[in-house]
């Protein structure tokens, strides 16, 4: 390994040695110092939050803060120093945001717990609980940061994932271990611990679809019949979208969790469409989608069966007349009276009620914050998730790889409509489904996944952001940067 | 690839700026309509813990908020709560009415009026305090007028169920309201929520109506009161004066009937034969008197008058909630009009309409609006609004009004109202005796006065619906005059 790493990781002085400006155009610098400085600053937003949260509800500072500040700022720094040695160019931006939110949603879900308690309701420890599952999932960062030292590895396991996904994605439906909770069969019971295997599937998604698509791009890319100044696909290539929209549908009807179908089809729709480049694929793919999910509320409609995709659009449409019906929009309503509450700048951590909002804790972690901490807050986090994505699809692009490319593109697009589809969900953008809120939510499945997916999208940052690799040996070392771009150009 | 990961990228973007503009909308543009949906715990809570202004009648507080020590920071506390329960009206978790409702605003602090207090609060991280409500009511004749009608119950041995309004009528500041039978708004007040909604129902379903201010929700004939509107409309209309002649008789046959119905009589009392004085047809409440009278004026200009008095006007009163608008009915025939110049027919009068009345009589003729909430004052007691009296129209003249008056206090000094007659005070006032229309539903007892006469300082109605009396007995003299007299006395001295 140690040759490898030298070879890899040219000294500061190799990168001095390299091709000057004026033939490589651009140098991506490590800007890990700049890193350092924004994780401070996220500290301040998870330490800061805590301690609010306890003046604000019990007019004191917590008395563990010290205790909890450092686990949290020795988590940072443990990911900080890793990223340093082992993805040195990987972008400084996402690490921070990530430490940021989830710093934020302990405070938010701490806040959660005292309220219960005051509540009289069942008591819990989720921020405790939450707050190792951030250590597993922080641990799980370092793991993949480190083992994984190129992006490109994974590509092998392009089938393994999909058969792994495809069991995760089944295991709720075993009698024994499977659980329904709130109506979505998404859950498994694994001894004291629950699971949604569906966190962990989308990026083992991600990844065979990437592998999928390099492959075989070229062919899907192939124009069929053109319609009104649109290429569309050729029906012999309609196979995979076929059986990734039967795969939605079926997980939309039989696990009754519109947010995953919509979450897996739309995923594969981007990644699908920026491997062939074809917009037409995104016209079928979007009609199918659209098609079969009218199908489907028509159906429920008439027939009253599958009526869950009934209420759910019945309730979006006008939430205040299901008020008090079972089942309603309680839920919902409760939440958008907490955020109209909250206003501009919210009621203040242990002045608004977010506890009256069943799971606060979890799917509407966004009501609680914009309750509490008000519209300011929902727009600092909403723009926080828009900087992630928008860093991860910048990764995408300059990418050497098409691998790293797809990988990255497919990760930007599952936070990004993981993010829409439940926010907008909760504030009735869009009807409500049931997915957890990346990084702020209570829940381990979700939280652990999306530190991989962060730390699997710093190593293709890394790569796409380090000087040129000196893969050919010394062949570069003459100046002929230029050729290397185009060697980029040419794979994008 | 690299172009459609750009277009990805933008689409991102839009959908990223769809969730910041939905969020915008749903916690800023339609947080006010949210607030008010009724289902809103949060805002009902926070605006039920919240410490607010005192409703104040004179330098005493009749609705104070003291802080308590439970889940709510704050109870509302009434001190004096079956007197003021109608004007004060109630502040429960659910819903409020009277002046806790209408002054809602100033009490609870939201009111444009109160901005500074609001700043400063925010400022010193202050939770914002309500504003107080200086109320017109005269303690003195509020306690008059509740314990008039206390009295009147416990000489019968029964509830009763009655109004009283004294309007100051220079001004027309509302100086009594009371209303009976009456309730504890201070149980409606409680903090025990589930107490609350029984107490409520219970008050609610009860046949009296205990939650019904009848001073201003309930419309009822106003029998021979009304003449003293007939009167002035004749003056008025230049017919007579009150030294002239007019038309009196045993029974006035109504123009167009025949037969017992639309036949008139003065059950008993003397009224003379074709021509009697003013006084005396106002004195005996001569029926035949009024009726011709009111046929005389006609029906349009009867109307006309009755209405620049406030009649078929529903809000004239703005300081407190819903208000019956009191009736006189229009396109009427001539027997139809001979009966509503005696108060009967489909006119209905309020106990606040018929105060205007006599108020506008003893104000030279000028009709004040009635007002109930004097000043709204800052968490500390100063002063930022007094709010100012309003004309509310020119009924009839000067002249016409001192002519009436003299007819008023001729009914007093030798007539009907006599029950109401101050030792060296002139009084003017009106008895009435309106038949309800109704079988087994008695009659309904009316008395209206001011006084003095000369420079009214005072002007009362007294309305009793139902009382445990005698049929037979049920007169507004005997039954209103003490209670009318009582109010008077207790503003004059």
């Amino acid at each position: 390994m140690a040759p490898e790493v030298a070879g890899s990781y040219p000294s500061p002085q190799a990168v001095g040695n390299a091709p000057g400006p004026g033939f490589i155009g651009f140098v991506h610098r490590r800007r890990r110092g700049a890193e350092l400085f924004l994780l401070v600053l996220a500290l301040a937003v998870g330490v800061g939050g805590y301690a609010a949260v306890g003046l604000g509800v019990d007019q004191e500072v917590p008395a563990d803060l010290v205790g909890y500040g450092g686990w949290l700022a020795a988590l940072v720094v443990l990911a900080h120093v890793v990223v340093r040695f082992f993805a040195p160019y990987a972008d400084p931006v996402l690490l921070p945001i990530v430490a940021a939110l989830n710093g934020l949603g302990l405070a938010v879900i701490h806040r959660l717990d005292l309220a219960y308690e005051a509540a009289g309701k069942s008591q819990h420890d989720f921020a405790q609980q939450q707050l190792t599952w951030m250590t597993l999932g922080v641990v799980l960062f370092v793991l993949t940061i480190a083992l994984l030292r190129d992006h490109r590895v994974l590509q092998r396991f392009t089938y393994t994932s999909g058969l792994g996904a495809l069991a995760l994605l089944l295991l709720p439906m075993l009698p024994g271990i499977g659980n329904t909770v709130n109506g979505a069969r998404i859950w498994i019971n694994v001894g004291p611990f629950s699971f949604q295997p569906g966190e962990v599937a989308k990026v083992l998604l991600v990844v065979m679809f990437a592998g999928y698509l390099v492959l075989h791009r070229d062919a899907l890319a192939l124009a069929g019949r053109r319609v009104l100044f649109i290429d569309l696909p050729r029906g012999r290539d309609l196979g995979p979208i076929l059986a990734m929209w039967a795969v939605s549908l079926s997980i939309l009807v039989v696990q009754r969790d519109l947010g995953s179908s919509l979450l897996f089809f739309g995923l594969f729709l981007v990644m699908l469409y920026v491997a062939t480049e074809r917009p037409g694929w995104l016209i079928v793919g979007g009609l199918m989608f659209f098609g079969g999910a009218g199908f489907l509320y028509w159906f429920s409609a008439t027939t009253g069966r599958l009526s869950h995709i009934q209420n759910r659009v019945n309730i979006w449409l006008d939430p205040m007349a299901y008020y008090d019906k079972s089942p309603g929009s309680g839920q919902l309503v409760e939440s958008m009276f907490g955020m109209s509450w909250g206003g501009l700048i919210g009621r203040g951590f242990g002045e608004g009620q977010p506890d009256r909002v069943p799971y606060a804790e979890s799917d509407f972690i966004v009501g609680a914050i914009g309750e509490e901490l008000g519209l300011t807050a929902v727009m600092a986090v909403i723009l926080l998730y828009g900087l992630i994505v928008e860093r991860a699809l910048r990764a995408a692009l300059i990418s050497r790889d098409g691998f790293g490319k797809l990988v990255a593109t497919g990760l930007a697009a599952v936070l990004a409509l993981q993010v829409f589809v439940v926010i907008g969900g909760v504030t009735r953008l869009i009807p409500l489904t049931g997915l957890t809120t990346p990084f702020l939510s209570y829940g381990g499945s979700s939280l652990v996944a999306n530190w991989v997916i962060i730390a699997l999208l710093l190593r293709i940052s890394d790569q796409a952001r380090r000087p040129v690799p000196d893969l050919s040996g010394n062949d570069d070392s003459d100046g002929f940067g230029d050729d290397a771009t185009q060697v980029v150009k040419l794979s994008t | 690839m690299n172009k459609p990961i750009r277009t990805i990228a933008t689409f991102c973007l839009l959908l990223f700026v769809a969730l910041l503009a939905n969020a915008t909308y749903l916690q800023y543009v339609a947080a006010d309509e949210l607030a008010d949906d009724p289902r809103n715990r949060r805002v009902i809570e926070a605006a039920y813990s919240r410490e607010r202004g005192a409703i104040l009648v004179g330098r005493t507080p009749v609705a104070e908020s003291v802080e308590s020590d439970d889940k709510y920071e704050f109870q509302r506390v009434y001190d004096q709560p079956l007197r003021y329960a109608h004007v004060t009206g109630f502040f429960s978790f659910f819903s409020q009415t009277g002046v806790e409702q209408s002054q809602n605003a100033v009490l609870s602090g939201d009111d444009e009026r109160l901005f500074v207090t609001k700043l400063v609060d925010l400022l010193r991280n202050d939770s914002q305090a309500g504003g107080s409500v200086q109320l017109t009511l005269d303690a003195a004749a509020q306690d008059a007028a509740y314990e008039g009608i206390q009295g009147l119950a416990e000489s019968s041995g029964g509830p009763v169920q009655a109004s009283v309004v004294a309007l100051e009528p220079s001004t027309g500041k509302v100086l009594a309201m009371v209303s009976s039978p009456t309730f504890d708004p201070n149980e409606l007040a409680s903090h025990d929520l589930s107490a609350v909604d029984d107490t409520y129902k219970s008050l609610d379903r009860d046949e009296s109506q205990p939650l019904l201010n009848r001073a201003i929700q309930t419309t009822l004939p106003p029998g021979s009161t009304f003449k003293v509107l007939t009167a002035a409309a004749a003056i008025e209309k230049g017919l007579y004066d009150a030294g002239d002649q007019v038309p009196g008789g045993a029974t006035f046959q109504l123009p167009q009937t025949s037969g017992d119905s639309g036949l008139i009589d003065n059950e008993g009392r003397d009224c003379g034969t074709t021509r009697i004085p003013f006084t005396q047809a106002l004195a005996q409440s001569c029926n035949t008197t009024f009726a011709r009278l009111a046929i005389e004026v006609g029906a349009d200009d009867m109307l006309e008058i009755a209405e620049k008095f406030g009649f078929n006007d529903g809000d004239y009163l703005r300081d407190l909630g819903p208000q019956a608008a009191s009736n006189f009915p229009d396109d009427m025939n001539e027997p139809n009009t001979g009966q509503a110049g005696i108060g009967q027919f489909e006119v209905q009068a309020s106990p606040l309409q018929m105060a205007m009345v006599v108020a506008g009589i003893a104000n030279q003729g000028t009709v004040m609006r009635p007002y109930v909430v004097d000043e709204v004052q800052s968490p500390d007691y100063d002063v930022i609004d007094k709010i100012d009296p309003e004309e509310y129209s020119d009924a009839v003249s000067a002249t016409t009004a001192s002519e009436v008056t003299k007819l008023m206090v001729e009914t007093v000094d030798n007539g009907t109202a006599s029950p109401a007659a101050i030792e060296g005070i002139s009084v003017a006032g009106k008895t009435g005796t309106a038949q309800s229309g109704i079988d087994d539903v008695p009659p309904y007892a009316w008395f209206v006065s001011f006084a003095p006469a000369e420079d009214p300082e005072v002007a009362v109605a007294v309305m009793i619906q139902k009382a445990n009396i005698d049929r037979g007995e049920i007169a507004g003299g005997v039954l209103g005059g003490p209670i009318a007299k009582a109010i008077m006395e207790a503003v004059i001295q």
